[in-house]
């Protein structure tokens, strides 16, 4: 991405807490009006990162930069940004109407404005009624919509929402997500959205950094963080991945030739063009892009023999585990329940698996 | 299961030992009540019959008038003082990593456990060789120095009883650190604020060691008693007044403890929500 497509650009941010490192050289560019997500498990740094662009925490060293201004020096309350924070931060002295008319008291606005800027966004949250209630009268779901609309009637440039919908139940969370990202499509703001939930993440966003032990490891759009993960850590993060040795045999016209461990000869265009034949790498591939089939499948040369060694039955679809010579751990191989399932395949009973072209994926790291 | 757990089902004899601890608490203090309406300058039993003159006698003393207005000036100075100093430093405890804490907050609980003669000495010292007046002022220094801990104790659970980012919140949408103390954290910590004033009050009201070696020719209350004393047929009045400060200072802790009576509650709230 070019520079100037960056809206908000960190640029080589560390960030020491005492000896720990919590932020390692960390450099992502945020598109305006993107919905963007930090993506990773507890303690990745992902939380850390945002509360820097809200100004809570400082880089050690590196710079911040929205809208082409440097941050270093911006404290919170100057900044373009908003925050929903995790535990909703909602005044609890205040009543929702004043909690979401918080932020305005600097504008020097007439009552009667105040007055309808906030209707409207109680309007927007659907919660009218609601205006005059404390906030401890307020359930999970209601504290969230508040804390979303004190920030939005500022319209800030950028909101940033740090596991909003972690403490709701999964219902809501999902009727949340879609309200979400319905909003963020109205009003048009640029979200920084923090979440340990990959399925949520991919949902939501245009783009997603998944991050692991304070560095990003790839920042790319849902599709392709699922379809060409860069390395080993991004494809077992999101989804389930069967990974395998290979040693790639020959390129030629944008096609890699791989020699893989246990299946045979594999050939994918998903591969970095920095590889060279004669290099050791990991290759990857989904259990939904394998195809499990009784008799030798024609027509194809993607294919090798197994032996079933495990089924699980999930109702819409099924997980089989399949033993293939040469490699001990099973390869997981998930298929759509299309016809009526009859009973679970007998274990031990040779069955072939096959891929359509391209299914795999060249990582990085061997 | 039976709705009485093993801890809330009733303890006969606890009940019988919480009865005498009240009694010996409290049964000497009301004598003092009790002989303020007495119709003798003796007090001892039996009792000879019942008069308000003592408390007449009491309203027409200037002296006492006077005490009692010194004594109000430094609780009220003592109690503004105390207090303003308390927030902040149960906020900094609270708020803030500080190296050393522990020790910190052990130091400044220490006036509750020293002897007040030891710093009353220690200031007596300290103020006659800087050359400092002995007045109703250096009586307001030993007292805010005896009614901090009160006040910080009282404020530290305020301010452990609300969510930190709050106040981040607060700087999220544009307010500086003076706005948000004063829109968010000050609101939010009001209740434990007017505790603090009221109990370091009654502390300051009631003190007498402080007092004794640092006031100068203007008594405090409680040193004007202390004077009196010695004449007997002044002791009824002195009974009067006493009667009056010990009802006062009751009304006064339990509205404290009433206004203040959430923070507790609030903490534990706040410990489930997570």
């Amino acid at each position: 991405m070019k520079q100037s497509d960056a809206y908000i650009s960190i640029r080589n941010v560390n960030k020491l807490f005492g000896s720990f490192q919590a932020i390692s050289d960390v450099s992502i560019d945020i598109r305006q009006g993107e919905f963007f997500s930090l993506l990773g498990s507890s303690g990745c740094g992902k939380t850390t990162l945002l509360r820097m662009l809200a100004g809570f925490e400082m880089p050690t060293s590196g710079e911040i930069f929205i809208d082409g201004q440097p941050m270093s020096e911006v404290p919170p309350h100057r900044r373009p940004v908003n925050m929903v924070f995790q535990s909703y931060a909602i005044f609890p002295h205040l009543n929702v109407r004043d909690n979401i008319a918080y932020g305005l008291r600097k504008r020097k606005l007439s009552r009667a404005k105040r007055d309808t800027m906030v209707d409207e966004m109680l309007e927007l949250i659907k919660l009218p009624e609601y205006g005059d209630r404390k906030a401890n009268q307020l359930s999970g779901g209601q504290r969230q919509r508040i804390a979303l609309a004190r920030a939005l009637i500022l319209r800030p440039k950028v909101l940033l929402l740090d596991e909003p919908l972690g403490a709701l139940d999964k219902q809501l969370r999902e009727q949340m997500q879609l309200e979400l990202r319905a909003l963020q499509k109205t009003v048009g703001i640029t979200f920084v959205f923090v979440t340990h939930d990959q399925e949520e993440a991919l949902t939501l966003s245009d783009r997603i950094a998944v991050m692991a032990n304070g560095r990003e490891l790839q920042v790319d759009t849902p599709t392709r963080l699922y379809e060409r993960p860069v390395n080993r850590d991004v494809a077992s993060f999101i989804g389930n991945m069967n990974f395998f040795e290979g040693k790639i045999t020959g390129i030629s016209d944008h096609r890699a030739s791989v020699d893989v461990k246990g299946l045979g000869h594999v050939t994918t265009t998903n591969f970095d063009a920095k590889l060279k034949p004669g290099v050791d790498i990991c290759i990857a591939i989904r259990p939904e892009k394998l195809i499990l089939t009784e008799n030798e499948p024609r027509n194809t040369g993607n294919k090798a023999r197994g032996q079933m060694d495990k089924a699980a039955y999930l109702g819409e679809r099924s997980h089989y585990y399949v033993r293939l010579d040469g490699i001990s751990q099973p390869v997981a191989i998930s298929a759509q329940n299309r016809q009526r399932a009859e009973g679970a395949p007998e274990e031990k009973r040779p069955i072939w698996i096959s891929w359509e072209d391209d299914a795999f994926v060249v990582l990085e790291d061997g | 299961m039976s709705s009485q757990s093993y801890i809330r089902r009733p303890n006969r004899p606890l009940q019988v030992y919480a009865a005498i601890f009240l009694i010996v608490l409290y049964v000497p203090v009301l004598f003092l009540p009790l002989f303020s309406f007495n119709d003798s300058i003796y007090v001892k039993f039996p009792l000879t019959g019942f008069t308000t003159q003592w408390y007449v006698e009491l309203f027409h003393r200037e002296p006492v008038w006077a005490a009692l207005m010194n004594s109000v000036r430094v609780g009220v100075t003592t109690s503004i003082i105390a207090t303003g100093f308390g927030v902040f430093a149960a906020k900094a405890i609270i708020r803030y990593r500080i190296p050393g804490r522990g020790p910190l907050v052990g130091f400044i609980m220490l006036p509750l456990v020293v002897p007040g003669i030891i710093f009353g000495v220690a200031l007596l010292v300290l103020l006659s060789q800087l050359g400092v007046p002995l007045s109703l002022y250096t009586v307001t220094i030993g007292h805010v120095i005896v009614c901090l801990p009160f006040a910080i104790a009282t404020m530290i659970p305020r301010f452990e009883g609300f969510d930190p980012s709050v106040e981040e919140a607060s700087a999220d949408l544009g307010e500086n650190a003076w706005w948000t103390f004063w829109r968010v954290t000050f609101p939010i910590v009001f209740p434990g604020i007017l505790a603090s004033l009221l109990l370091t009050f009654t502390v300051s009201f009631d003190e007498f060691i402080m007092a004794f070696f640092l006031s100068g020719s203007d008594p405090t209350l409680p040193m004007y008693i202390w004077g009196q004393l010695r004449f007997p047929k002044e002791f009824p009045s002195i009974l009067a007044m006493a009667s009056i400060i010990l009802l006062v200072s009751f009304i006064v802790v339990f509205i404290g403890q009433w206004i203040n009576r959430d923070a507790q509650a609030t903490t534990l709230a706040n410990e489930e929500d997570k």
